[in-house]
């Protein structure tokens, strides 16, 4: 579980965020979403103590994150932003030993190569694996940055528009894998996603942010609504129901 | 090929030139000849091991491979320094001074910059400090070379000359005494900083993914940044400013190890410096005989490398 409680965070005198409290259920996708400037990866970034905050406090399965070894913190949550530059050339294998770091410290034990190697096929990089990032193609390097992720074995994933870079296909591969982590391995994740409708066709619960606040969280089907959506974004979004899911289109 | 062989490949090149150095044209004298040499080599091999060392540790932190610690501003302040003590006491006083002393007040007052500047460093909290440090860095430095500069043009072109001479790295004539100093001292910061120095693959993957990784950033970094000016400290009072070399050879390391690992690039680093300042020396001494400065050689050398870096980046 994710408690986070009367959080704030300051940019030179503007907020990033104010006052949110929240809490994240254990084993389920969760969502952000909001308009640009609603403070969504702020928040992902001072839960996951990229960012130091102002005020409150953000406890992840029992841990203070501010006050907690960060190595200890690194075996519990892991965090990947959305821009990945890289100053140093690696391939895609040694990206992914990136993951264990936490764990090996640098010197790769059996268990460690074995979580690599599971990563690498779980986002089906192994024909890639002894490739220079630098010669990937944008989804590509996307996944490569998962599978190090995935090999840093977390509970809890934290991932800043994962679906950046990426095609219909992959996004679609990425939604399904992430899905199939929390059903199969039973990971807590924890998304920012622009795009509402990949938010209601993959995740548990969804939350809102507006103006650095907590607009409104709840349950996926529930927050799929003309009326809560239109509160959020300013504009009309009309739902659909198609093959039983339910379909904003907002498009026009 | 691997690693290791290049590793040994350079290793075997650089013992080759420290043989070559100690016994060319030794004309039989040996116990004059040698402990003079083996005290340049000596010297030269902590200068060169400090100067890489902080230099690579210097460009992980920062993610730049064209930067140098010289942009702390420690080179302006150890030639302000000199420059000051010409202008005030006169060029007699600077080279009557006992070298200890010398040696003594020039560490003293760059590490007590450097410990000036962490203080603020320390002051700062959150992301961004590196650069802040860069910035408080690159300001001091101009600072120190512009007074630098006012007292030169003031200097008698007597006294300028011995000025001059101290603008330019020489293993011409280093100290037994203060080598052994500033061997121990570079032996205590290595091995007070060693622990943080495992951290530094990951950290060239930049602050964010360090810090998911488990990196305790804020201390790590600013640990290694101390380790840096310490380092760059050390070399610069027992030779003078050298720290172009780092950029130098750090680049020349990283092309010629194709590889991220600092249990690789930092041996390989130290390896060329020896390389580089050997061959340097060697030229200096039998080529020119001792008519030009290493420090010139080397900035010729690794200007002509700094413009063919700029030029391929700029195509790529």
């Amino acid at each position: 579980m994710i408690e986070v409680s009367r959080l704030s965070k300051r940019y030179n005198g503007n907020h990033g965020i104010r006052d949110v409290s929240l809490t994240i259920g254990k084993g389920a996708i969760t969502s952000f979403i909001g308009p640009n400037g609603a403070g969504k990866s702020t928040l992902l970034s001072v839960i996951s103590r990229l960012l130091p905050m102002d005020e409150g406090t953000v406890r992840i399965g029992g841990m203070d994150v501010s006050k907690s070894d960060s190595r200890e913190l690194a075996k519990v949550v892991s965090i990947l932003k959305q821009s990945n530059h890289l100053n140093v050339k690696l391939t895609v294998g040694e990206l992914v030993e990136f993951g264990r770091f936490p764990h090996s410290a640098g010197r790769l034990n059996a268990e460690d190569r074995r979580q690599v190697d599971e990563a690498i096929r779980y986002m089906e990089l192994e024909e890639l694996r002894g490739k220079h990032l630098d010669n990937l193609s944008g989804g590509q390097r996307q996944r490569a940055f998962i599978a190090m992720v995935l090999a840093q074995d977390t509970e809890y994933i934290l991932l800043d528009e994962p679906l950046n870079n990426l095609d219909l296909k992959h996004s679609v591969q990425m939604m399904k894998v992430l899905r199939r982590l929390t059903d199969e391995l039973g990971k807590t994740i924890v998304l920012v996603l622009h795009d509402i409708n990949f938010a209601a066709a993959y995740s548990d619960s969804i939350v809102a942010l507006k103006d650095g606040r907590v607009a409104r969280h709840g349950a996926a089907d529930e927050m799929i609504d003309p009326a809560v959506l239109q509160g959020i974004y300013d504009i009309d979004i009309p739902v659909h129901e198609l093959g039983g899911r339910k379909v904003c289109v907002y498009f026009r | 090929m691997s690693d290791k062989r290049k590793l040994l490949l350079l290793a075997i090149v650089a013992i080759a030139l420290i043989a070559l150095f100690m016994t060319i044209e030794a004309n039989g004298i040996w116990e004059y000849v040698l402990p003079r040499r083996a005290k340049k080599i000596a010297a030269i091999v902590l200068t060169g091991t400090a100067i890489s060392v902080s230099t690579v540790v210097f460009q992980t932190l920062t993610n730049n491979k064209i930067l140098t610690p010289s942009l702390i501003g420690l080179d302006s302040l150890y030639l302000l320094l000199q420059t000051a003590i010409v202008f005030l006491f006169g060029s007699t006083t600077l080279t009557a001074m006992n070298k200890n002393v010398q040696f003594g007040i020039s560490t003293i007052v760059m590490v007590g910059f450097a410990g000036i500047l962490y203080k603020l460093l320390f002051m700062r909290k959150g992301s961004g400090t590196i650069y802040f440090l860069l910035l408080v860095g690159i300001i001091c430095g101009s600072f120190f070379s512009s007074i630098s500069e006012f007292m030169k043009m003031l200097l008698d072109p007597n006294e300028f000359m011995v000025v001059q001479d101290k603008m330019f790295a020489s293993f011409n004539n280093v100290n037994g005494d203060i080598l052994i100093l500033a061997a121990l001292a570079a032996l205590a910061a290595i091995g007070f900083f060693y622990r943080d120095l495992k951290f530094l693959d990951v950290l060239a993957l930049g602050r964010e993914h360090a810090v998911n990784l488990g990196v305790p950033y804020d201390r790590v970094s600013k640990r290694l940044l101390v380790f840096t000016a310490l380092m760059v400290s050390v070399s610069t009072a027992l030779v003078g400013p050298i720290t172009f070399l780092g950029f130098l050879v750090a680049n020349v390391a990283y092309r010629l190890m194709g590889t991220f690992k600092h249990s690789v690039v930092l041996p390989a680093t130290s390896l060329i410096s020896f390389v580089a300042l050997i061959g340097g020396q060697l030229i200096v001494e039998r080529v020119f005989t001792f008519s030009t400065s290493l420090s010139v050689i080397l900035n010729f050398a690794g200007g002509i490398y700094f413009l063919y870096l700029l030029l391929k980046e700029n195509r790529s």
